[in-house]
């Protein structure tokens, strides 16, 4: 195997392991900080007992995604030297930034509130895991002004060998980076809830610490329903900007080969790579796919046959992974407006299949994100920068293929036991019952 | 002058990271010899709880800023040092998992074994470190055809006499912190241990500045410009203001311990200028701030993001610091109100 494939691998799967945390922590910090909230505001103590529990939750998973973070920074470096002194004038920036803006802001405040209960007042305490919160999402957002510049580079000229600023603000302020960060929070939003709603179901289902879990249930619900719509909403203007600045991926997201006027989009088909063509086409929805892509039923899509072999990316990965992330989010909102039908009607507890349900669908939006990155990196390809740089032009030259698996095992090895300790230790927490009220109200 | 005020940026991000996340290490290596039993092994982790992970974030500034300000040596230094990079990576890891895991689960040897863990992955990493920066005084065998060294490479007399100077210094740091953050017979163990590190400091300390003159050409920016000998000195009577402390105040002893640190980094650093990395084959191919470093507008961006919130980052980092200042007693972490490792 080369180095360029190898690299990739590792990249692909640090990258994809990360993001089994990050969602739940961007999502999480939030609803715990909501539950805090609520503690403060109303006194009760229930819902002081629930941001422990689900604190206690949120911090087994901080830890990991903190420290695969880290690999992902050193990796660019490590595996990727070519791109990063290729682009480092550009992409180096909002790492940097990110760090100083964000990463302080969580790791400071996260320690003030685990360890600080008794040593800072109700309101500062409460203060800090918002500011944890903001810390999580600001950091995303850096990383995603980044990761939309090698999506669509703006800002720029080439000089010098290399890509170099001449405006900092178009790149950070570039449609496609605010669109990338509100649909990946959001995303991360849903996760953070169906999380909370389904330990709630699991309780309820047991029948266990009822009023705690109900009230648990309903913030998550009320969350995942405003994020579930916000995913849905942001990924459609998503879309329609990977349309405008990326026609290669958006034909593979939707395995079209031939340019249409009016182009229709099919219910079900199975992409035929190695003939450029569908080996099966059915339910065709006319003109729906100009009308996704441009908002314009008579709009023109270009297909993939328009472009050389060598500028279109996988189409099968890229197009399966797209039609089940769309279909995953629009049960999302299904799923969070049958909930939030339900706890208007007072019938949650009633409903025991779709406690059962929320329960087994914890795993789904993790599923629906992972997708979402595969879609938008492998979408990406030949280019590591899209139209500037390819991706085999990226690698390090000083790198031997033995390193790369070497380091390769050494992830396998090391994720797949944190991996699996983790998911233990959420799993055996999720589980316990929330510990009684202390006589001092815990702080 | 963006290009040499970046450089020092750097230089001051690596000191300022050593001087917080050494003594993390330190107290990482010395708690299986200073805390006896579970009780106080948990106080010993708990003294760095609440910081560790805020003093991490400062390598990773480190390296955002490595990467942003010159992204040809961030290129060239992470390709080059891959191997031990790796390892302090994968360090870096298992040891920022282990203060979350080790608590959670109620076994003798579950926390045995991550007590294990967060000693040999504070070891490494604070070895690693200095045979790393060793070899940057020294600088490493590479031309325009790439790098020609190995791990192996790495491991010569000056770079591993620099991993020990490196680990003694986070030793001692480690020793002083717990000197006063913990309390009773393991501040005492602490008391002693730094005691006895000292002097073995002190003569490595002696033995790498005069390694250093016929190692490296670290000397050569002092000679043409003595008055940069001022910190050396300072590192110097720092290092022996820690022994003079301890008779009085662990505390600052322990501050002392911070300026002896962040001078050695920039004793190094200084000698450096205007290399960020040196070519031993050829200085023809050393990486300087001048062919390594972004454009000026780039610099200029991230001076002002650097000059806007790094005083905020100080400012919210020295008060959850006086937060968490006070000493870590048995009592606090049998208080089930308030959460511990």
């Amino acid at each position: 195997m080369d180095t360029v494939l190898l690299a990739r691998w590792q990249f692909a799967m640090t990258a994809l392991f990360h993001f089994i945390f990050v969602p739940l922590t961007l999502g999480l910090s939030f609803l715990v900080a909501i539950m805090e909230t609520a503690y403060v505001r109303t006194g009760n103590e229930t819902y002081l007992r629930m941001t422990k529990f689900f604190g206690k939750l949120f911090l087994i998973n901080f830890a990991l995604g903190l420290v695969t973070g880290i690999t992902l920074e050193f990796e660019f470096g490590m595996n990727w030297a070519r791109y990063s002194k290729f682009v480092g004038d550009i992409f180096g920036a909002p790492l940097a930034i990110e760090a100083t803006m964000a990463f302080f802001l969580e790791s400071t405040f996260l320690g003030v509130w685990i360890f600080g209960w008794k040593k800072v007042s109700k309101k500062t305490h409460a203060l800090s895991i918002w500011l944890v919160a903001f810390g999580t999402n600001i950091s995303a957002l850096w990383i995603l002004i980044a990761n939309a510049w090698m999506q669509h580079p703006v800002g720029y000229v080439i000089r010098n060998g290399r890509a170099e600023f001449v405006n900092f603000w178009a790149a950070a302020l570039q449609p496609y980076a605010i669109l990338k960060f509100l649909h990946t929070v959001s995303a991360g939003y849903v996760v953070g809830s169906f999380f909370v709603m389904g330990i709630s179901a699991y309780h309820l289902l047991k029948n266990q610490e009822v009023d705690l879990f109900k009230k648990a249930f309903k913030i998550g619900a009320y969350f995942g329903l405003f994020a579930s719509l916000v995913v849905f909403i942001v990924g459609d203007l998503h879309a329609g900007e990977v349309a405008k600045t990326q026609p290669t991926k958006l034909a593979a997201m939707e395995s079209l080969w031939n340019t249409k006027k009016g182009a229709p989009m099919y219910l079900f088909l199975i992409p035929d790579e190695k003939h450029e063509r569908n080996a099966v086409e059915i339910f065709g929805i006319p003109k729906m796919l100009s009308v996704l892509a441009y908002h314009n039923p008579n709009a023109t899509v270009r297909g993939l046959k328009s472009f050389p072999k060598n500028d279109r990316p996988p189409v099968t990965i890229t197009f399966i992974s797209f039609r089940t992330m769309v279909a995953l989010g629009t049960l999302f909102v299904l799923l969070t407006l049958f909930a939030f039908y339900l706890i208007k009607k007072d019938k949650l507890l009633d409903k025991k299949w779709f406690l059962k349900l929320m329960l087994f669908a914890i795993p789904l939006p993790y599923l629906a994100c992972e997708l979402g990155w595969i879609v938008a990196e492998v979408g990406r390809q030949p280019w590591i920068v899209y139209g500037l740089l390819r991706t085999s032009q990226g690698t390090s030259t000083a790198v031997m293929p033995s390193q790369i698996i070497m380091t390769i095992i050494g992830f396998i090895f090391l994720y797949s036991i944190l991996g699996f300790i983790d998911i233990y230790l959420l799993i055996k927490y999720a589980k316990q019952v929330p510990e009684p009220a202390t006589k001092e109200g815990g702080y | 002058m963006l290009n040499t005020i970046w450089f020092a940026l750097w230089g001051l991000l690596w000191a300022v990271y050593f001087m917080l996340d050494g003594f993390d290490f330190g107290v990482g290596v010395l708690h299986p010899f200073i805390a006896k039993e579970d009780l106080e092994r948990r106080m010993v982790i708990n003294t760095i709880g609440p910081v560790w992970d805020g003093n991490e974030v400062w390598l990773i500034t480190a390296g955002g800023a490595t990467f942003a300000a010159f992204p040809t040596t961030y290129a060239y230094m992470f390709s080059y040092l891959y191997t031990p990079l790796f390892i302090i990576l994968a360090s870096l890891i298992l040891r920022g998992v282990s203060f979350e895991f080790r608590g959670k689960i109620e076994s003798e040897g579950w926390k045995k074994f991550w007590d294990f863990i967060i000693f040999l992955f504070s070891l490494i990493p604070a070895v690693l470190f200095g045979v790393a920066f060793g070899n940057i005084f020294m600088g490493l065998p590479f031309d325009t055809n790439g790098y020609h060294g190995t791990l192996f490479t790495l491991l010569n007399p000056y770079g591993l006499l620099t991993g020990v100077f490196f680990l003694l210094l986070f030793l001692e740091h480690g020793a002083l912190w717990l000197s006063f953050k913990a309390s009773n017979s393991v501040a005492e163990r602490a008391q002693a241990s730094a005691k006895k590190i000292w002097p073995l400091l002190l003569i490595v300390a002696v033995l790498f500045l005069a390694y250093t003159k016929f190692a490296t050409k670290l000397y050569n920016n002092y000679i043409s410009h003595p008055v940069w000998f001022i910190v050396p000195a300072i590192a110097v009577v720092s290092l022996l203001l820690i022994r003079a402390f301890m008779n009085s105040s662990y505390a600052k002893a322990f501050l002392s311990s911070c300026v002896t640190i962040v001078t050695v980094v920039f004793t190094g650093v200084i000698g450096l200028y205007p290399n960020l990395i040196p070519s031993s084959i050829n200085p023809a191919y050393n990486l300087t701030i001048f062919n390594s470093s972004s454009s000026q507008y780039t610099l200029k961006v991230m001076l002002i993001v650097a000059v806007i919130f790094v005083p905020i980052v100080i400012a919210y980092q020295l008060w959850a610091h006086m937060l968490f200042k006070g000493t870590i007693k048995k009592e606090d972490l049998e208080d089930k109100e308030v959460e511990t490792y």
